[in-house]
């Protein structure tokens, strides 16, 4: 059983810091304020809720699980709230997204 | 236990870069989006060194520093928008 | 280490005071990390509450005042620097006679610590000895930090009050427009204040806070076990308020929590600490002397600190109100006169 909840741990804390790495590498590369805000905002949240379920997992049934969980919840309702109370500051001060294409994506006859 | 070691460090990491997008971001916009990230993942980098260090007390410290972040972003994003911090988050003051 | 005295050197030298406020609250972080490396989480606590959030918000409502921009320094000037200059050798001068800061043969060391540690148990009976020693061993103290944050408060309520015009304004707005009902006289599901922008923060907020307000209970009366106490909670509590005032507008804050509650809250509670005081002393012992208010000392410690402790939070909650409320009120009636002046 601890064998199982160790791996289990160690599966879920992998996955929480990696998910980490590629959202600030994302953060760096987005082009746009309102994608970055995708990054910085939801893959965030998603990458707590991992880290904080794989370390809930190793501490059982006590106080510190609880504590845990309402980290977790607080998280999840505040994180993506502040994303949206930011995207709709910026899009109501004027800021335009990007739609018209951006750049990366070379078309075939400019390979030449 | 190493893996509280690996994520700690996935968290530095990504701090870096999360400051990297601060400093370079050419609106302030850009700013604010990372400080409110950075805020996010120091929650998280407390709790890990919290099971690394073999405390769990740090949790409440964690929960607090969620509720500072929150309304910190909000406060500043009232201020960007009307220069004040009287009215509601779209108002600038009721009778508007 | 190095980012704390980068971000301090930086906050003195940046001209914008907004990028000055942002980078306060990073130095106060990284404070609250290094108290925390030195496994202090009491005092790490409440540097990450204090330092990051309310006082962020506060510089906020500041600024909101003052504008951002710092004004042009006068000339250089020599008197004061050499002033600061000897005043600062002199002081340091005076520390040759101390003994050496964190040798273990100081006097604190070896009298004073060792008896907080081992008597704490048998005679006051808490776990967390921080919640012991700032509550009853150093009972004295708290009550001047009491008092200074009473002091603090008062002294804002005094110089930034409204004046009354203006409430009767407020109130007006806030009771007579039906808080259910749109400006138009349309009916919505919520309150009349902004547009339907406005939704997904307003039910976030309406969610949240009876949480934030639980847990500033939790963590005034779990200071016994853990780390917390009243200090933490009192700010815990103010940043719930906070939170609604700026989630919904700061005339609804006002109904909810108008400025003769806050008036009432902080002279009460300096008064339930001096009365802890006075009624140590009316049943037979010293001034704040806690052994004498239950028939076993040990459960009248515990009383004691439990009442000195809610004082203390209720104290510290009602002064950041006070300073919010008058900063942040203040703002409009400056751009209302700056109006009235341009007509």
């Amino acid at each position: 059983m601890e064998l199982v909840l160790d791996i289990a741990t160690w599966i879920l804390l992998l996955a929480g810091s990696v998910l980490l790495v590629i959202t600030g590498y994302g953060l760096l590369r987005l082009p746009d304020l309102y994608t970055r805000i995708h990054a910085g905002g939801m893959a965030d949240t998603l990458a707590t809720t991992l880290i904080f379920i794989g370390l809930a997992l190793q501490s059982g049934f006590s106080l510190i699980t609880v504590k845990l969980l309402l980290v977790i919840v607080f998280i999840f309702f505040t994180s993506p709230t502040s994303s949206y109370a930011l995207a709709q500051a910026s899009f109501v001060a004027g800021l335009k997204p990007k739609l018209d294409g951006f750049g990366a994506v070379k078309k075939p006859d400019e390979d030449a | 236990m190493t893996i509280y070691a690996i994520t700690a460090i996935a968290v530095l990491v990504s701090i870096a870069l999360a400051l990297a997008r601060a400093i370079i971001g050419p609106t302030s916009y850009d700013r604010i989006l990372s400080v409110n990230a950075i805020g996010t993942k120091t929650v998280l980098l407390i709790g890990v060194m919290g099971f690394l260090g073999g405390r769990p007390d740090f949790l409440d410290l964690a929960l607090v520093y969620a509720l500072v972040n929150f309304i910190g972003t909000l406060a500043v994003l009232k201020y960007f928008k009307f220069g004040t911090l009287r009215g509601t988050l779209s108002k600038p003051r009721d009778n508007a | 280490m190095l980012l704390l005295i980068a971000g301090t050197m930086t906050v003195l030298m940046v001209r914008n005071l907004f990028v000055a406020t942002m980078l306060l609250g990073i130095v106060s972080f990284t404070m609250a990390l290094i108290f925390i490396s030195l496994d202090a989480v009491d005092v790490a606590f409440t540097e990450a509450a204090v330092g990051a959030g309310i006082s962020t918000v506060l510089y906020i409502g500041t600024l909101a005042l003052v504008g951002s921009q710092e004004k042009e320094r006068a000339k250089f000037a020599v008197g004061p620097l050499v002033i600061c200059v000897a005043v600062g050798a002199v002081l340091y001068y005076a520390t040759y006679d101390m003994p050496q800061f964190g040798h273990p043969d100081n006097p604190v060391q070896t009298h004073v610590a060792p008896r907080y540690i081992q008597e704490s148990p048998t005679e006051i009976g808490i776990p967390n000895m921080v919640t012991s020693v700032l509550a009853s061993y150093r009972g004295y103290d708290t009550f001047g930090e009491v008092t200074v944050i009473f002091t603090a408060g008062i002294g804002v309520l005094l110089i930034l009050r409204q004046r009354r015009r203006r409430r009767t304004d407020a109130n007006k707005d806030a009771k007579d427009t039906p808080l259910d009902t749109d400006r138009d006289g349309k009916g919505s599901s919520l309150s009349g204040l902004g547009s339907n922008h406005d939704l997904v923060p307003h039910v976030i907020a309406k969610l949240l806070i009876p949480f934030i307000f639980v847990f500033a209970l939790y963590v005034q009366f779990h200071g016994d076990f853990g780390p917390g106490g009243g200090f933490q909670a009192g700010v815990i509590f103010a940043a719930g308020i906070i939170l609604y005032a700026l989630v919904f507008s700061l005339d609804l804050a006002r109904a909810v929590i108008n400025e003769k509650a806050i008036l009432f809250l902080i002279c009460a509670v300096v008064l339930l600490y001096g009365g802890v005081g006075v009624a140590g002393m009316l049943l037979g012992g010293n001034f704040l002397d806690y052994n004498v208010l239950a028939s076993d000392p040990v459960a009248g410690q515990h009383l004691g600190i439990l009442l000195v402790e809610l004082g203390v939070g209720i104290t510290v909650t009602a002064a950041m109100l006070a300073i919010f409320y008058a900063f942040v009120g203040r703002a409009d009636l400056i751009e209302e006169a700056s109006q009235r002046g341009e007509k």
